[in-house]
């Protein structure tokens, strides 16, 4: 993943509550078995609308989204995070975030910027006319006109993202400790092991055209 | 070892802690990974590119479901019939590759077994009590129904499971949901949930882990249960706990995933351990009264958007929230729906009698219980049963429950996600409505356009018969 510390540039002034990952990427969208081109899905019941905001030249290829509470709530789909990361989205600024979706957009390198409701409402206003700056090394978002608005990210999530870290393969490197603790649970809670291998597996080539 | 009272999602996470980082993050051991066609393919293709194997691939169980027609699967010879989409059939295709070349047990699309994987995992006994369980998709709060940690995650997870049985992961806070007294006549788990939802709110359980105890969580089959930890998600929590009990051993006794033996004895004294001890405490406490919850639904297009049946379609100035009430009035713009309609005044067309919420036999024992000897009313252009497993769907017809839904004029399907979110060909058309016993009402959730009412698997059939959302209060009698 690439490291990512400044995001700057123009902000779609969203500010919608409760955006599900049903309205960032359809579930039709989702027949994929590849992570790219979901862009063109993206927000595609508001772009329906004429005039919406993801159409309007002044935003094209905005780096930044605005929105409200709750944003990414609804389904696991990292589709939602590869699809804003194909329209160009490197950063989402919200009261809140799913838990779920928080994580995949850490994974695929998007900034989740926490702010109060009044930091939103100001960063709407700015945004219809002006660029922001988010800056993961000071931890601020920051306006032309002075604004500054303090965020936190918890340190893990912050490094990963500033330094693009592959947590498989930090986690890869704890092997010792991984298998310390298997054969411990081995013997507390022998219960726990299933049976091995493909046994009980039924494969017939379903569904192949 | 830690005296101080916990609660049961302390106990589990500490039963799995693999190492702590000085930030607090922790590296948690994964005990059962259920892995579907739409959000795996991702995390397959990472795992090959790297050259990475699946570390402990019996823990992990595959089974389609999402794409899955629910139509015939195979002809009268017995053959399998293709699937028409070729992005659906390419995914399936995926999952069959994948789960075969990394060693992965896999329930083949025809298999008695296979089902939605949140149905699939505690019938075969491969939810246990007091294990850490994901899967890639967000409804795997349900299987907290049996005490264990389950939730969902996204694909980039998915692959680090597989490649290293663990996750990275925050602790979180922990709320309890007490709902006490005993429910009324025509209130199922599915009212209970949404009652919460109604009043907790679509983020109310952001950053928690919710744990639901009281009488009336006590008193529900675990059934009943999977809806109510089910629905979590759409609360904001990422997992849902019921503390195990002798409900939940006699549901699991015997299920061929489940321990036997000297092991199932072990198990179950271990999981006698993990109800919350007296004097733990929770980060935040909600209470309800069942004498406060009546058969509910949805009128708008988030899952806090609940009413009870008695009530009229909300106006968006009695909301106090300018925010809300924005989104109040989109809402019912996008439902087609008036302020002060009685919500039994609304007129439908689709029935939706399935998903991971509602599908199980009780669901369907309700639901038909309903339709027995009544006729799905002239105004429905389609109404539809999709059992959550073949078993479910086998021990359905065993019982004659199959019979009572055709002959009413409901068509009896094959098991899958179906309608709950329109990725195979059951499609709510834009701007039908439909009553719907899954769990979420989003914009275009069934279909673009489309506009859902959550209601429980009785008032699905109440809805059926009468053409209209009703009462299912008056169609039974107690
Ligand atoms: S039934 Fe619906 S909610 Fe459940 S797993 Fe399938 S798509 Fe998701």
């Amino acid at each position: 993943m690439e490291p990512i510390v400044h995001v700057d540039g123009r902000a779609y002034p969203w500010g919608a509550k409760n955006i599900d990952t049903d309205i960032i990427i359809p579930a039709h969208w989702l027949k994929t078995t590849t992570r790219v081109g979901l862009g063109k899905g993206a927000f595609e019941s508001v772009r329906a609308e004429p005039g919406n905001l993801f159409d309007d030249p002044r935003y094209a290829g905005a780096p930044i989204l605005i929105a409200g509470e709750n944003f990414g709530c609804g389904s696991s789909r990292e589709h939602a995070a590869w699809a804003l990361t194909d329209m160009g989205v490197r950063a989402v600024i919200a009261p809140s975030f799913s838990d779920i979706f928080s994580g995949n957009a850490i994974k695929n390198g998007i900034v989740t910027v926490v702010l109060p409701q009044d930091a939103i409402d100001r960063l709407v206003e700015v945004a219809k006319e002006q660029p922001i700056a988010v800056d993961l090394e000071t931890m601020t978002v920051t306006t032309p006109f002075q604004d500054r608005f303090a965020f936190t990210l918890d340190p893990f999530r912050r490094q990963c993202l500033m330094e693009g870290l592959d947590e498989i393969g930090m986690t890869l490197a704890q092997d010792t400790a991984i298998s310390k603790y298997e054969s411990g649970v081995s013997s507390a809670r022998p219960w726990l092991h299933q049976e091995s291998g493909n046994a009980g597996t039924i494969v017939e080539r379903a569904g192949r055209p | 070892m830690n005296s101080a009272p916990q609660t049961l999602y302390e106990k589990i996470w500490n039963d799995h802690v693999v190492g702590r980082r000085d930030d607090g993050t922790c590296l948690i051991y994964i005990d059962r990974h259920l892995v579907h066609e739409v959000t795996s393919p991702q995390a397959f293709a990472g795992l090959r590119a790297a050259g990475r194997r699946v570390r402990r691939p019996e823990l992990t169980l595959a089974v389609p479901d999402h794409n899955l027609p629910t139509t015939r699967r195979v002809d009268a010879q017995g053959n399998r019939l293709p699937i028409a989409d070729p992005a659906s059939a390419q995914q399936l295709a995926a999952l069959e590759t994948n789960a075969p070349e990394f060693g992965i047990r896999y329930i083949d699309a025809t298999a008695a077994e296979q089902g939605i994987v949140h149905v699939v995992g505690p019938e075969q006994g491969f939810t246990l009590p007091g294990t850490t369980l994901v899967c890639g998709d967000s409804h795997t709060s349900a299987h907290g129904a049996l005490g264990a940690l389950a939730f969902g995650i996204g694909t980039s997870e998915v692959e680090h499971v597989l490649a290293t049985q663990t996750l990275l992961l925050q602790q979180s806070k922990t709320m309890e949901i007490r709902v006490n007294g005993t429910l009324g006549y025509g209130v199922s788990a599915k009212d209970v949930v949404l009652a919460i939802i109604g009043k907790t709110g679509a983020a109310g359980g952001t950053g928690y882990v919710v744990e639901y105890t009281g009488e009336v969580i006590r008193g529900l089959s675990i059934e009943g249960r999977l809806t109510v930890s089910n629905m979590s998600i759409e609360g904001g929590a990422r997992a849902g706990l019921i503390a195990p009990d002798e409900t939940t051993f006699a549901y699991l006794k015997g299920r061929p995933m489940a321990p036997t033996g000297a092991d199932w004895d072990r198990a179950v004294d271990y999981w006698r351990t993990l109800p919350t001890d007296a004097g733990a405490r929770y980060d935040k406490v909600v209470q309800l009264h069942a004498s406060d919850i009546a058969p509910s639904l949805t009128w708008g297009t988030s899952p806090e958007d609940v009413v009870p049946i008695t009530g009229v379609v909300p106006s968006p100035d009695s909301f106090a929230d300018p925010s809300k009430r924005v989104a109040a009035q989109k809402s019912l713009d996008y439902m087609g729906l008036t302020p002060g309609t009685r919500m039994q005044d609304v007129p439908v067309s689709y029935i939706f009698i399935g998903s991971c919420t509602n599908s199980r036999i009780e669901d369907l024992r309700a639901a038909a219980s309903v339709v027995r000897g009544r006729q799905v009313a002239g105004g429905i252009k389609q109404a539809l049963v999709v059992p959550g497993s073949g078993l479910v769907k086998r021990q359905a017809e065993a019982e004659g429950l199959d019979r009572i839904f055709t002959e009413a004029g409901f068509e009896w399907r094959e098991p899958g996600c179906s309608m709950c979110l329109a990725m195979n060909p059951d499609k709510v058309p834009p701007g039908e409505r439909c009553a719907s016993t899954s769990n979420r009402n989003f914009v275009g959730r069934q279909g673009p356009g489309a506009r859902t009412h959550l209601l429980s698997p009785a008032m699905a059939a109440a809805a059926a018969v009468t053409g209209r959302l009703a009462d299912v209060r008056e169609l039974v009698t107690e």
